[in-house]
């Protein structure tokens, strides 16, 4: 009994005009210090740092660091490399997106329907996101070999012309494209699936009653329903496309035949690590941070936009 | 209603089977072609089954690099990594959620923020500041910049929100401090998501690639993707050694998975964590 009525005692404190319970305060700062320390480390001063060394010549080689003003963005709008960058890292980004959540959503609407072995196959097309991107590489890689790779054997048997897939300027981001659909195309499948699945029945089982047909179903009920879902995928593929990296560096460590397949963060990647420039690697980090930011308001707009008119 | 009701529809059934032999294909022809001899690899037309079903190509992988070093080296670092930011996100989490303090909104919206950062703007600041540190191929180095996740911390935000407040407060009416509140409440509550977040974690680690990559130069404290880039510049196109590996690194993913598909792809559709 007294235990509780000492507990029931509260001690306070005013901070910035509020009244707080101290016991409260004290725990929380103990227990918050190290994740402020980690983000003050691993956020704050990277995020500063990133920002003032995009103004410098840092070369990590020769270990000069001098302020350069704008020196490094005006290169880089001069460096073809880093253009046919961001030029690939759009296509990549179009092609992937449109055709990632085109599939994904069909396989998910196909998933919903009344089919057998629902589970088994949500789970086989879950699998390829699990795995080490690395180590799936190493399997297409071998399919997209132009002498004994799978992919030309197949095709030459077929009396189809062959390709020479990573190892030609025109085949090369596409290849890249291939795995990078069929490893993620489950992500987006399970998240649709989720959605649908949200949707109450009794709003399909209404709508047939008053004799709407399958695709009135679709395109007046489901694919509304599933709009915020579908925004939700299109932002966070804009976000993760433009992140590649892994497959890239893996499947043409030198970004590919006249540089065809590399993306943004291999360009800066190579800038940083291959030729030291850390400090016009920044920049292009900057310039990459603002193009994501940039098309994640434009998504947020659009999407914003859209439920006005739609109500 | 019944009469409403959809039937098993067959094409779209065939249709999605025939797809998803699509997504499996790379696995079973991986596993097969772990096996498979190097003429095996070069016959024309293509083998689909080995010739001989030998562990030779496993041995081989051993031998060619310190597979073993990479694998110790995945294990021990997504361990210490899955371990501290679960710590680290517990704690902030369980704070965001049951305690009042000064500065939560703002502490809550910082975290929030980096999540719009992508790491890959912040790659080179940071490699910077852990060369400084002199921890390039340390563990400390391939370890700790990784250990913030702000998806985990609201992952866990969003499970400790559902505890009812009412163990809250019975607690503090027995005399429970608010430490004892998290380790005597909320975790044991929580069991099922927190390891939830922890596989997670764990996973993510595990396939980790661009930082491992960058604050490696030794072979020995390469993980295993990293190992396996490598592999792949070394074994100069011996596909069944490389197969070998990627069974070796894939596999335990794969079990894994299959054991707590539920929770993952649970925890997917609720906060659209990529994996």
């Amino acid at each position: 009994m007294r235990k509780q009525q000492e507990a029931l005692r509260i001690h306070r404190v005013t901070l910035f005009g509020k009244q707080y319970e101290s016991a409260q305060v004290r725990a929380a700062v103990v227990l918050l210090v190290p994740t402020i320390i980690a983000i003050v480390l691993l956020f704050i001063v990277p995020v500063i740092q990133v920002v003032s060394y995009s103004f410098t010549n840092y070369n990590i080689a020769t270990g000069i660091k001098k302020y350069n003003g704008i020196a490094n963005y005006k290169h880089l709008f001069t460096d073809d490399r880093f253009f046919k960058a961001i030029r690939n890292t759009f296509t990549f980004a179009a092609f992937k997106l449109l055709i990632d959540t085109t599939l994904a959503l069909s396989i998910a609407l196909m998933l919903d329907a009344r089919i057998p072995l629902k589970k088994y196959l949500r789970s086989v097309y879950f699998a390829p996101v699990v795995v080490p991107v690395v180590a799936s590489s190493l399997i297409w890689i071998w399919f997209f070999d132009p002498g004994i790779g799978p992919f030309n054997q197949v095709l030459s048997a077929l009396g189809l012309p062959t390709s020479q897939w990573l190892y030609h300027e025109k085949s090369a981001l596409g290849s890249i494209l291939m795995f990078s659909i069929w490893k993620g195309l489950g992500y987006n499948i399970v998240l649709f699936l989720a959605g649908l699945q949200n949707i109450p029945p009794s709003y399909i089982e209404a709508a047939q009653v008053d004799g709407a047909k399958g695709h009135q179903i679709l395109f007046r009920i489901r694919l509304p329903l599933l709009r915020p879902i579908i925004s939700f995928v299109l932002m966070i593929g804009i976000i993760n496309t433009f992140k590649v990296f892994a497959e890239v560096n893996v499947m043409t460590p030198k970004g590919g035949p006249l540089y065809s397949t590399a993306l943004m963060v291999n360009y800066i990647y190579d800038t940083a690590f291959t030729s030291g420039k850390m400090g016009r690697a920044c920049s292009a980090s900057i310039i990459l941070f603002i193009i994501i930011f940039i098309l994640t308001l434009i998504q947020t707009r659009l999407d914003t936009s859209k439920s006005i008119t739609m109500e | 209603m019944a009469s409403l009701r959809k039937k098993i529809n067959i094409p779209v059934f065939l249709f999605l089977l025939a797809g998803s032999v699509v997504m499996i294909f790379p696995f079973v022809w991986m596993i097969f072609s772990s096996f498979k001899t190097v003429a095996d690899v070069y016959t024309y037309p293509p083998k689909w089954l080995p010739s001989s079903w030998k562990f030779t190509n496993y041995k081989k992988v051993f031998q060619m690099i310190p597979f073993g070093r990479y694998y110790f080296n995945s294990i021990f670092t997504s361990v210490a990594q899955t371990a501290i930011q679960l710590a680290l996100s517990i704690t902030a989490a369980y704070a965001l959620v049951v305690l009042n303090f000064p500065g939560r909104k703002f502490l809550y919206t910082l975290i929030r923020s980096t999540m719009f950062v992508p790491t890959v703007v912040t790659l080179i600041p940071l490699y910077l500041l852990v060369s400084k540190a002199g921890m390039i191929d340390t563990y400390a180095g391939i370890i700790l910049p990784q250990v913030l996740s702000a998806f985990t911390i609201f992952l866990l935000v969003s499970f400790f929100s559902s505890i009812p407040t009412i163990l809250f407060d019975s607690a503090k009416l027995d005399g429970c401090g608010y430490y004892r509140i998290l380790s005597e409440v909320v975790i044991p509550n929580s069991k099922s998501s927190i390891s939830t977040a922890m596989l997670f974690a764990f996973l993510g680690h595990w396939k980790s690639y661009t930082w491992p990559l960058i604050v490696t130069n030794k072979a020995i404290y390469r993980t295993l993707p990293i190992g396996m880039k490598y592999l792949v510049q070394e074994s100069s196109s011996e596909y069944q050694i490389m197969m070998a590996a990627a069974v070796m690194a894939i596999l335990p993913v794969l079990i894994v998975y299959l054991f707590f598909e539920k929770q993952l792809v649970q925890s997917i559709t609720l906060t659209g964590l990529k994996a």
